[in-house]
């Protein structure tokens, strides 16, 4: 296998570990806020309901942290598999966060387990409630920390090169790197938006499946309120992220937009295709990327012809774009109308056709997420480290790769299967209704 | 002590550790697997769910801390071992996925199928395996230079005796020490049938892990005499390790303090084990990569090394609030609740 290949091959592993594993490491960075509100809120309104539905979602939890964790186990030691050269650079500038990642882990991965086994073990609930304060405070500071490495391959600071040798290390400037504000933020925000629609589909799925118990409309009820506060939080920070790539990424966002030509004034594209260098079927909003870019009209936007060849980011990542800015505004819109309609009193937003738009929620904010992820990390090529290495130079020279790729496509088969396989079990056979009754039993009678 | 031995010691220390507890749990996983297998599943498995449950994700951490932090200390090894290990620690990686999922799965989705656990056992036994390739590996003689690239070279690996007692003592250890852990666990619990089943095991184990920890020291004569060489400068720590292994195996032999017999085997470990590290000193891969030509600079290593103790801060209080809270908890032990969520 020449080096060519094994760089394909490594780009194509490593796509595919990281999609597998933002699946799950996304519900793993949301869920565990949402089963610390639900209790809470269970606390402070004295109903038994939301404690029931921080405990049920803690239990399919335990799945999806069991299969984040191995693909996070398989992505950490992976890269420094697959690009060894990019590790041996980062681990002189970017360790810092790394290590902080895993104390961070470490950290959500005791008080998970203390939490999970101590349910009822404490006098008062605020006890427990407490445990979760790490695990979410966890939970969410291994994404922050990961994601300025990320943000970093984007924006490399905190060094010099002098003569091929990299000097004046400051690790610190290298962590809070100009991407670093705007990525962190939208990636937390978006798995607290994600994992709030996930649990409202769930809710809105046994709804729709013939119960009819107060216990899901509840839970409905919370996780769109959520989502719809998250995915506010979501579109300032988009457009926050499309500021900060105007001024320091200019060649990932003209290739976003098919912005071919700097020019002021310039027109926003949505949709459309692009057919021997020509866009068609597009909508043009008139100053609309300037606006995006500088929020004024008449502002100059840098576009691809700024930029040698070999240094422009494949040109289909726009249609990534209008996928994540598309299903992002339709579940903004989504759960607001759900949330005015359910205080308005609206028939409308419990019937059985919005409910499965609240189904499809769930796929369809996974998808946004993905596109996120990979217009992120297209939009950079061909660097790995903007500016400063190319992916080719960092790959690996082992000639083993496709090999590896084949075994771990399916190990990720097997998980996905298995973990659909297992949660479902879980939950078709132990309803709520009888949960909630096998419960009154027990506080009736002397069990505990 | 100089930054790049306190970084090389805070590694190993954290290697210890998931070699520590990793043991435990793989070798608890193949016990359970096997138990079932010989129909003593009854005895067995109550004891062994109770102690993993809570903290098998914490043992995972000790791995992922030990290869984030030697690249943070040392980025040279990603360049050295990242390109050479793909195969390997790729095997490692998937027989890591199928143990840590399928233990979630069958524990808290579909308790008692019979396949998972096998699987789980299995997959348990094997990554000391493939993960012990890198000690191997770091001996020297593997690994080639081949246009500024390493290669590593299969065949000369998979034929060399070195290679093979490396496995055998991976082997033997994990279920050594899971033995007499277990035994422990099971004592305190107050379960005398498991107690007598685990201690059989934990005695039989006893013997190939010493034989073969003795033989590894001859063979790195033929293979490495320079580490052979600097065994030989450190051998009372040797053989205070083989003092404590003896008196592991008096007290399980008498029934005796079977936590006195677990402290033991921990000493033996860590004197084994360091005793090794040292004796490696400086080579990280022999003969290419020193501690020295390795390590990061020393803003990098400042940083890192007061991330580590505002990290310790609060993991040492949070594992000691998780070992109070179950590992010596009694009631917990003795299984008089269950509190799972």
């Amino acid at each position: 296998m020449g080096n060519e290949e094994a760089v394909f091959y490594s780009r194509v592993l490593t796509e595919l570990t990281l999609s597998f594993h933002i699946i799950y490491a996304t519900i793993g960075v949301g869920v565990p806020l949402m089963i610390m509100i639900a209790q809470w809120v269970g606390i402070k309104k004295n109903d038994e309901h939301y404690i029931l539905l921080a405990r049920r979602w803690a239990r399919g939890f335990i799945i999806t942290v069991a299969v984040g964790v191995v693909t996070g186990t398989a992505i950490g030691l992976q890269l420094s598999l697959l690009w060894p050269n990019f590790m041996e650079f980062a681990g002189n500038v970017i360790a810092l966060p790394l290590f902080m990642e895993t104390f961070a882990f470490f950290f959500e991965a005791i008080f998970l387990g203390i939490y999970l086994y101590t349910w009822d073990r404490f006098e008062n609930q605020k006890k427990h409630l407490l445990l979760l304060v790490p695990v979410a405070i966890g939970a969410s500071f291994s994404a922050v920390f990961i994601t300025m490495v990320n943000a970093f391959m984007n924006a490399p600071r905190g060094f010099d090169i002098v003569d091929g040798e990299i000097v004046n290390i400051n690790p610190i400037i290298a962590m809070f790197n100009p991407a670093m504000p705007t990525k962190v933020a939208h990636v937390v925000i978006t798995a607290y938006m994600t994992a709030a629609f996930v649990l409202a589909a769930i809710a809105a799925f046994r709804l729709l499946r013939g119960s009819d118990h107060v216990y899901h409309k509840k839970a409905l009820y919370l996780t769109m309120k959520l989502g719809f506060v998250f995915s506010i939080a979501t579109a300032l920070i988009g457009d926050f992220s499309g500021k900060y790539l105007a001024e320091y990424q200019p060649e990932k966002l003209a290739a976003a937009e098919w912005h071919f030509e700097t020019q002021e004034n310039a027109p926003l594209i949505l949709f459309g295709v692009l057919k021997d260098g020509e866009v068609k079927y597009a909508i043009n909003i008139p100053f609309g990327l300037s606006m995006l870019a500088f929020n004024n009209p008449n502002a100059e936007v840098i576009g691809l012809d700024q930029f040698p060849e070999d240094e422009i980011p494949p040109l289909y990542i726009h249609y990534l774009f209008n996928i994540m800015v598309f299903i992002g505004m339709w579940m903004t819109i989504l759960s607001a109308l759900y949330w005015i309609g359910i205080n308005r009193g609206w028939k409308r937003v419990s019937t059985k056709w919005f409910r499965w738009l609240i189904v499809l929620g769930a796929p369809l904010t996974m998808i946004a997420i993905e596109s996120g992820w990979w217009l992120a990390e297209v939009g950079r090529q061909p660097w790995i480290l903007r500016k400063i290495m190319r992916v080719e130079d960092a790959a690996t020279t082992s000639g083993q790769v496709d090999l590896m790729l084949m075994l771990f496509a399916l190990l990720y088969l097997v998980l996905g299967i298995g973990s659909v396989v297992v949660l479902r079990r879980m939950f078709n056979k132990n309803p709520v209704e009888r949960e909630l009754e096998d419960r009154h039993k027990e506080k009736g009678g002397d069990v505990q | 002590m100089n930054l790049e031995i306190l970084g090389v010691s805070v590694l190993w220390t954290f290697l210890f550790g998931y070699i520590l507890v990793g043991a435990i749990d793989f070798g608890a996983g193949f016990f359970n697997a096997y138990s079932l297998l010989t129909g003593k599943q009854r005895i067995l498995t109550k004891v062994i769910q109770r102690y993993l449950s809570p903290v098998w994700e914490v043992t995972n951490v000790f791995l992922v801390f030990f290869f984030v932090g030697i690249i943070g200390f040392f980025p040279k090894t990603a360049f050295y071992y990242g390109t050479t290990l793909l195969v390997p620690v790729s095997f490692g990686i998937i027989l890591l996925a199928i143990r840590g999922s399928y233990y979630a799965f069958e524990t808290y989705g579909a308790r008692g199928h019979k396949g998972y656990s096998f699987m789980y056992g299995l997959a348990g036994i094997l990554i000391p395996a493939s993960l012990s390739i890198v000690l191997t590996i770091s001996e020297g003689g593997f690994i080639e230079i081949v246009d500024g690239n390493p290669v590593l070279d299969y065949w000369v690996l998979f034929t060399s005796p070195l290679t093979w007692s490396i496995v055998v003592l991976s082997i033997a250890a994990t279920l050594y020490i899971s033995a007499v852990f277990l035994t422990w666990y099971a004592h305190k619990a107050g379960d005398v049938e498991a107690t007598n089943l685990l201690r059989k095991y934990a005695l039989i184990w006893s013997l190939p892990t010493i034989i073969t920890a003795g033989g590894i020291i001859f063979e790195l004569r033929k293979h490495n005499l320079e580490h052979y060489n600097n065994i030989q400068t450190f051998w009372p720590m040797f053989l205070i390790s083989f003092l404590l292994f003896a008196g592991t195996v008096w007290l399980l032999w008498k029934r005796h303090n079977y936590g006195w017999a677990f402290i033991l085997l921990m000493g033996q470990f860590i004197f084994a084990f360091f005793g090794y590290g040292a004796s490696h000193y400086p080579y990280l891969l022999y003969p290419y990569l020193t501690i020295y030509d390795s390590f990061t600079n020393p803003a990098m290593a400042i940083s890192l090394i007061i991330a580590f103790i505002l990290g310790l801060g609060l993991l040492i209080p949070s594992l000691v609030l998780l070992m109070r809270l179950f590992l010596f908890n009694k009631g917990y032990v003795r299984g008089k609740k269950d509190f799972h969520v």
